[in-house]
């Protein structure tokens, strides 16, 4: 219970932080030369002054900025994420419609930088300084240095052209519109590349800090207390070691819950997903201030709730901490 | 289901790799021999996502490639690149200029089934190429009403002399027909229609998801006999340029329009012989790269230092090594595609000549100073293709030469347009200038003066020039085509004689294709075609 009240404490908290953050996107936009208007003449290649006019009417460009923002705020206040100009629809619509494929692709690689990042650090762990661990480290460095889109890229050259196993792109094979498990699985094999390509950076660093805190509890005394009662070592990494050297990971996974949503543009934008970020990449382009903002706000959303999580799981993890606050 | 799809990759192959074998000589031969076949998907790659997908309301190719499909214009052009009718049979203009009549051809329905009538002309004519489409509101300045008299007969009425020539080399891009009964109620750019397209073409509209793909597919009811070919066409939205290189190598694209693909993956695919790698077809769609001057700069009201900058500029060094096959040497703001209106290369021009560029800017007055410096200037590319970004860093290299320091600055599409053609905070700015078929069209809004601030892709440099001026005047309303052709060479000698302009690379879309396709890149235009002829072989 005490969890919940400090979780809802901080909830609350995050509120004034929420609209300073969308009052700041704001501004920041309106600083950016060009409004949605110039955006949509450069991409039909031409226009004339009656046409730009008539569209900034259109739009609601024509009052001045700190009404155009006043607007904002009341319409939110009332749950009103707007109108996008580039999709010509509510931006509900058009983030819930994108919500999907971002949240499966943070996931599935979330897991599998978690999984993966949590067997090498114990590895690396426990042959501290020998072979496994440099080869770990070594292989660890290399992911974390290379850029996800030549990642992408590279991936898409062996696995898709050369030995033709995985699709080069795109959410789901439209060909075939295929049902049930069959669709299931045709998104899975989409999002396999994907996955993986946006999974190796986070799982680099997930590698080095379960490694390090493994590394930091296996010299603590209770260890040594387990060692003297005479548990074999595997019983000591998994019961006593792992459970108390996972505290930084998780708290690590909610802090980089939001910088997923960010880092997924890149592969999003290589693997032609239709996913949040290459929405809010285009929006700046495109000048479209209601989409963005609603993308701020619904980011803003999913990076609580993940943190409302991870105290949950902190307390779960470790009775203390409940107890404690 | 891997292995199963990796041998159907590799027999296709062999046997694209067998038709190509046949036809390595002229990928663009005729195939009498083959029978077309029906049926298939075709998939089309498609860069930029619109605000909307009906050509009536917006004219640009990224509108076209999807909506071309789907609505028809009243004319089109042929493979040899003249005026030819589709839902119009024949037109007709009076003596005056001032009424134009066209035929419509009977027996057309849209794809709800309703008739396409004159009506639907009139209204488009006069509620959207007349109000909202862009290109259009200044060609139909002068269109007073479209007349009716029965359901096959459209009278256009203008106030001013309207050169026939000129609106049958506008409608082809300026004159797609929208449903008016579709489109009569409620707010037109808010019409769901926008996004669900329904016109008399030769594919139906299915289905849109933003950010994946566009399905359309093949109309039963199409009017032409036997067409169209094939079952679906699916756009395929790819924003990323190598990912798209990548998805053609892998089977999973046909096409990749209007230079979509990078100049590096374009020349490599163009050594595959799975792929036809070409300007042609995209003869319509003409560029040219500019190099607009900013006359309130002092230093750049001086026609001598325009010179000089063009003289300082090694141009043809530029595209062998930078644009290779897909660029040539321009020669004014009309290029040598527009058969009806280039007027040759014998007008002033400007060959590289570093010593006559120093002596130009000598004699203007500006000095080599500290560290040989003349003076600095500012220089905004646009953000559209990598060739812009390239030219630029070129001008700033040979500039820098002559002693005449350059900075650029960089912005995205909307930054870029509100800072040259609405502020004016430029000294040089370099493009493209899209030519569409007639320089009224497109043109001379470069160089007239009056344009109003804001409007891109005009005269926003502060040229102002009363000989310039009268000759465009006089051009856009005579009725005589060989006078008009005429002017537009007094035209184009005079642009290159002032210079308020430059524009030195001539550029056509490169179009990347598989060698299984027939029937494509036959028009000037085909990208933005409705493809009722197109199919592809086994």
């Amino acid at each position: 219970m005490r969890i919940l009240s400090l979780a809802g404490r901080r909830l609350a908290a995050s509120i004034p932080t929420l609209l300073l953050i969308l009052i700041g996107v704001f501004l920041l936009l309106q600083l950016a030369p060009g409004d949605t208007v110039d955006a949509m003449m450069a991409q039909m290649g031409g226009g004339d002054a009656a046409t730009a006019r008539e569209l900034r009417r259109f739009y609601g460009l024509d009052v001045s900025v700190p009404l155009q923002l006043a607007n904002y705020l009341w319409r939110l206040v009332r749950l009103d994420l707007g109108f996008s100009a580039i999709y010509g629809k509510p931006v509900a619509a058009v983030i819930l419609e994108r919500l999907p494929p971002t949240l499966l692709l943070m996931t599935s690689a979330l897991s599998f930088a978690f999984f993966f990042g949590l067997v090498f650090g114990v590895i690396a762990a426990r042959g501290v300084n020998r072979w496994p661990d440099t080869l770990i480290s070594t292989v660890g460095l290399i992911f974390y240095a290379t850029p996800s889109f030549w990642f992408g890229l590279m991936a898409i050259v062996v696995f898709s052209i050369y030995l033709q196993w995985l699709p080069a792109g795109g959410f789901e094979d439209i060909s075939t519109a295929s049902t049930g498990l069959w669709r299931v699985l045709d998104i899975a094999s989409h999002l396999v590349l994907p996955s993986l390509t946006l999974g190796l950076i986070f799982l680099a660093i997930y590698l080095r800090i379960m490694r390090a805190s493994m590394l930091e509890v296996l010299n603590l005394d209770f260890v040594r207390t387990a060692r003297a009662k005479g548990l074999d070592e595997t019983r000591i990494i998994t019961r006593h070691v792992l459970r108390n050297a996972l505290l930084p990971m998780v708290t690590l996974i909610g802090l980089q819950a939001g910088t997923m949503l960010g880092g997924s543009v890149v592969v999003e934008t290589v693997f032609s997903l239709p996913g949040l970020g290459r929405l809010a990449y285009e929006s700046v382009v495109q000048r479209d201030l209601n989409t963005l903002l609603g993308i701020v706000f619904v980011s803003a959303l999913l990076v609580i709730a993940v943190n409302f999580i991870t105290d949950l799981l902190y307390a779960r993890l470790d009775p203390r901490i409940a107890a404690e606050s | 289901m891997t292995s199963s799809r990796f041998e159907i990759n590799r027999r296709t192959a062999l046997l694209t790799s067998a038709a190509i074998a046949a036809n390595v000589a002229n990928p663009f031969r005729a195939f009498a021999q083959e029978t077309p076949r029906k049926g298939g998907v075709f998939n089309v790659h498609y860069g930029a996502e619109q605000r909307q997908l009906n050509p009536s309301l917006q004219a640009s190719t990224g509108v076209y490639i999807i909506g071309g499909k789907i609505q028809e214009n009243l004319v089109d052009l042929d493979a040899e690149g003249r005026p030819v009718g589709v839902l119009a049979e024949s037109w007709e203009a009076a003596p005056d200029g001032k009424t134009i009549t066209f035929k419509l051809r009977k027996g057309i329905t849209w794809h709800d089934g309703k008739p396409f009538t004159s009506e639907d002309v009139a209204f488009t004519a006069m509620n959207m190429w007349k109000k909202i489409l862009n290109y259009g509101s200044t060609l139909q300045l002068f269109l007073t009403a479209v007349d009716t008299p029965d359901p096959q007969t459209a009278i256009f009425r203008y106030e001013r002399p309207m050169p026939l020539n000129l609106l049958l080399r506008a409608l082809p891009d300026l004159g797609y027909v929208s449903a008016k009964h579709i489109y009569e109620t409620g707010d037109i750019r808010q019409n769901p229609a926008n996004l669900a397209p329904i016109g008399t073409g030769p594919f139906k509209f299915v289905k849109y998801e933003r950010g994946q793909y566009i399905i359309a597919e093949r109309n039963a009811d199409y009017w032409r006999p036997n067409a169209p070919y094939l079952d679906r066409i699916v756009w395929k939205v790819i924003t990323d340029r190598a990912a798209a290189a990548a998805q053609m190598e892998a089977g999973e694209l046909h096409y990749s329009p209007f230079s979509g693909l990078t100049i590096s993956d374009m020349a490599r695919l163009g050594k595959d012989k799975r792929f036809i790698v070409s300007t042609k077809g995209n003869e319509g769609n003409a560029r040219t790269n500019t190099l607009e001057f900013n006359v309130r700069r002092k230093e750049l009201s001086d026609v001598k230092v325009r010179r000089a900058i063009a003289h300082a500029i090694n141009v043809p060094f530029f595209i062998e090594n930078f644009l290779g096959d897909f660029a040539k040497l321009g020669t004014g703001p009309i290029p040598s595609t527009s058969t009806d209106f280039y007027p040759g290369a014998d007008t002033p021009q400007y060959p590289y000549d570093k010593a006559k560029a120093a002596a130009l800017l000598d004699e203007a007055g500006y000095k080599r100073g500290a560290g040989g410096t003349r003076f600095s200037v500012k220089l905004l590319p646009a953000p559209w293709g990598e060739d812009i970004s390239l030219w630029s860093t070129f001008i700033q290299q040979s500039l820098g030469e002559v002693g005449i320091a350059v900075e650029i600055v960089r912005n995205d599409g909307g930054g870029f347009l509100k800072q040259v053609y609405d502020e004016h905070a430029f000294d040089l700015a370099t493009g493209w200038h899209q030519y569409r078929n007639d320089p009224a069209v497109s043109t001379t809004v470069w160089y007239r003066s009056g344009q109003p601030k804001g409007a891109p892709w005009t005269n926003q440099w502060g040229w102002d020039d009363a000989k310039i001026d009268k000759i465009i005047d006089d051009a856009a309303t005579e009725v005589d085509p060989a006078k008009r052709k005429a002017l537009y060479a007094d035209f184009v000698r005079e642009a290159n004689t002032e210079l308020p302009v430059w524009m030195p690379i001539e550029q056509i879309f490169v179009t990347v294709i598989t060698a299984k396709a027939r029937n494509h890149s036959n028009t000037p235009r085909w990208g933005s075609s409705s493809w009722h002829d197109l199919w592809l072989s086994a």
